[in-house]
């Protein structure tokens, strides 16, 4: 059950730090998200550099075929450092479904151009409407020739308005909740009749409304059946973002144990509180059963396990919990101090609380793992 | 979840299941294990596991433990606990058997721990005193010096399964003018000694677990002393950190969960708003169980390649009681008016209760389990305990 990390693995994990500890501290994240773009080219570039956008693809598709361990160890350093750059969209979402549902042309087309870091990728299923159900989509495609042609709104696209393609989920048949009938298109942001509103984010990234109306799509995986595709792409989304979160836990763990041996009141430091000390103690164990539990969902990703849906809400619904806990009570214990943009402690919260709304939040993977029990 | 097993542990597996499956005595199958079964029943499961060679997992070969590594030790804590097997007698074989092999001497050792293997003596633990609480260092029960005896005068409290037993042992203040954790000391009590009194305390689920223990002028030899006097506080240590190992109950938990999954289901119709809260609180707490299994893996992984788990029993204390504690008290919502009812002492299959048979022991143990953050060093001293060791606070 624990991993023991190959001398790959560790090998990876020691130069994601070594990348982030010198070229992506607070204030660098800071002027990151502050800049025009909102997220940093150069930066990306280090990462393609790397190889951490060829981590987790296959060897057949041209990547290292570190698989979602490898996510998992890059996710986590990733939430350590808040890193905003789109590595969860463009590599584990995009990839993965270029990888797992594209044909060998596409993986050609597509798949090293991501890696080199030359391109960057998003999805846009979210609707208005649809909340967090894969298979509501009243966005329609039409067939005209070998492609098809796109009309309708999608909603809240994180990393849209830095990326080049979309993958973009459409109904070609059936009804707007009807699980089959829905299709994936490859779609050029900047193709004809498509139309970009950008909005910041609560975690300093960019997302946007996105209108489509009469764009032109590639056909991605079998028509008619993108909802069960979707769901492989949440698995993976799922392992990547509660990695990212166990990342973020853990720092804020840190930072507000750090504060509490520091900061005085009444002429003590507040760690001799005892109240504080059971918090904390809270917060531990909460960060040790997250990391447990994201072990196991990165492990059972690997092995393509059965009932790994329902796992994966599982972890995303527990360890959801557990970050919200612990960003509350990281904030509540750095008092006013935790309320300032100053401070990181707020950002790690605000990430969190991001984590918790994409993909579905813990209220909804709680009820999808309570419905997906056979034995219930 | 299962940890990833070699073959020859595998093979293990199998055939701790088929022996459980084979042996476990049909007559130990009673509503409530706990509470339902005669002292002669309690010891069926314990003679065959000493029979198998099987009864002391922990004990070195020497003292006759059957030399298993922790992984097979593990295997073995996680099979007999998801067949709900009723575990043998703690205060023997888990806590006092080995503070006699560590710290006791050749006489002790040949005199107690063949008996305790056998299942022949039954233990008792005299660690709490009136007042006591989670401070076991306050020690007030007193034993004085004569000649080659000890005079023990003094009241424990607390005493588990007392009414059983053959023997007791006791923490006693033996240096009143000493500190309090160093004038301590270790002291084995015949229960048959003249002055040995046992009253029974009846808890809120109406049953006789726990036991006050006077002990008045009992004269004790002295060669029933473990190891030094005015060092008891050291043995008493190394118990409790026996006592609070496997305390995560990961099988347990499962079982009590699958029950509630069935009662749920039988008990609230899906067209009922309070259904979809049931449905949310028991997917909540099953992947609270979930969480801790994985770090329960994922500690013994670490501890089977050498590393220390530091105050993991800690962890697994607090969450593994927290747990069992939210299934008993939604196992007892789950059946609605029928909680009202609770079964009478001594229990017998003859005396009415209403509703189904699998809601006749939920309210004893929905009030029976709120014991399980106060008993073995509270949660509280637990948090304590983790603060300091692994906080640095």
């Amino acid at each position: 059950m624990d991993i023991q990390f190959t001398e790959e693995q560790e090998l990876l994990r020691s130069s994601v730090q070594r990348l982030l500890r010198d070229r992506y501290d607070f204030d660098a994240r800071r002027k990151i998200v502050a800049s025009e773009d909102g997220f940093s080219r150069k930066h990306w570039a280090e990462f393609a550099e790397l190889g951490l956008l060829a981590a987790p693809f296959s060897e057949a598709a041209g990547g290292l075929g570190g698989g979602p361990l490898s996510t998992m160890i890059i996710m986590q350093e990733f939430g350590r450092h808040l890193v905003v750059e789109p590595f969860v969209e463009t590599v584990v979402v995009a990839g993965g479904l270029l990888e797992h549902a594209g044909s060998d042309a596409q993986h050609q087309a597509y798949i090293a151009d991501i890696i080199a870091g030359s391109k960057l990728w998003t999805l846009a299923w979210t609707e208005r409407g649809s909340r967090f159900d894969l298979a509501t989509v009243t966005t329609t495609a039409r067939r005209d020739g070998n492609d098809y042609v796109l009309t309708g709104e999608k909603t809240a696209v994180m990393a849209a308005p830095w990326a080049d393609y979309l993958i973009v989920s459409a109904r070609t048949s059936g009804h707007r909740h009807d699980r089959g009938g829905v299709s994936l298109f490859v779609v050029d942001r900047r193709a004809a009749n498509l139309d970009l509103q950008s909005f910041r984010t609560i975690d300093g990234r960019r997302a946007a409304e996105i209108s489509l109306r009469g764009v032109r799509g590639e056909l991605l995986g079998r028509e008619g059946e993108g909802v069960a595709a979707l769901e492989a792409c949440r698995n993976r989304a799922i392992g990547a973002l509660c990695a990212e979160a166990v990342g973020a836990i853990g720092e804020l763990n840190d930072a507000t144990l750090d504060y509490s041996k520091t900061r005085k009141q009444f002429g003590v430091t507040i760690g001799s509180f005892q109240v504080l000390q059971h918090r904390m103690v809270d917060m531990f164990i909460a960060h040790q059963e997250a990391l447990s539990l994201m072990q196991h969902l990165s492990l059972s990703l690997g092995d393509d396990e059965a009932g790994i849906s329902r796992l994966a809400s599982g972890a995303k619904s527990k360890i959801g919990y557990a970050g919200k806990f612990v960003a509350d009570q990281a904030v509540q214990l750095h008092g006013g101090m935790g309320m300032t943009d100053e401070l990181n402690v707020g950002h790690y919260f605000k990430r969190i609380s991001s984590i918790n709304i994409q993909f579905g939040d813990p209220a909804y993977h709680v009820l999808r793992y309570a419905q997906l029990d056979a034995a219930a | 979840m299962e940890l990833a097993l070699s073959p020859e542990d595998a093979a293990f597996r199998d055939e701790v299941r088929a022996f459980i499956k084979d042996n476990y005595p049909a007559e130990m199958r009673v509503p409530n294990p706990e509470t339902d079964l005669s002292k002669e029943q309690m010891l069926l499961w314990h003679r065959i596991l000493h029979e198998k060679g099987w009864i002391a997992p922990l004990w070195p070969k020497e003292y006759g433990g059957p030399g298993w590594s922790i992984t097979r030790r593990f295997i073995f804590e996680q099979e007999t606990t998801r067949a709900g097997t009723m575990p043998p007698l703690a205060f023997s074989v888990t806590m006092v058997g080995p503070v006699i092999y560590t710290f006791g001497n050749a006489a002790q050792k040949a005199k107690f721990l063949p008996r305790i293997l056998s299942g022949e003596d039954w233990w008792c633990q005299g660690y709490s005193e009136p007042g006591s609480g989670s401070d076991l260092a306050t020690v007030r029960t007193k034993a004085v010096r004569d000649g080659d005896h000890y005079i023990v005068n003094g009241h424990k409290t607390w005493t588990t399964l007392a009414q059983h037993a053959d023997w007791i042992f006791c923490l006693v203040r033996t240096d009143p003018a000493a500190k309090p954790q160093s004038g301590i000391s270790f002291l084995l009590i015949d229960m048959k000694s003249p002055g040995v009194t046992v009253r029974p305390i009846i808890t809120i689920d109406g049953s006789h677990e726990v036991n006050d223990v006077f002990l008045e002028n009992v004269r004790v030899p002295a060669e029933n002393l473990i190891g030094e006097e005015n060092k008891g506080w050291t043995y008493a240590k190394f118990l409790l950190g026996n006592e609070r190992t496997s305390m995560a109950g990961i099988g347990r938990s499962t079982r009590y969960l699958n029950r509630l999954k069935k009662i749920v289901k039988a008990e609230i119709p899906e067209d009922d708003p309070a259904h979809l809260e049931f449905i949310r609180d028991i997917a909540r707490v099953e992947l609270d169980v979930l969480a801790l299994e994985a770090t329960e893996l994922r500690v013994v992984a670490q501890m089977a390649r050498g590393i220390d788990p530091g105050p993991a029993a800690s962890l697994f204390k607090i969450r593994g009681t927290e747990i069992f504690q939210d299934i008993t008290e939604l196992t007892h919502r789950a059946i609605g008016n029928d909680g009202l009812a609770i079964r009478e002492h001594p229990v017998s299959a003859n005396r009415f209760m209403p509703g189904p048979d699998y809601g006749h022991t939920a309210s004893e143990k929905y009030l029976n389990s709120r014991k399980l953050s106060i008993y073995g060093g509270s949660n509280e001293i637990q948090r304590n305990i983790i603060a300091k060791a692994v906080l640095g606070l």
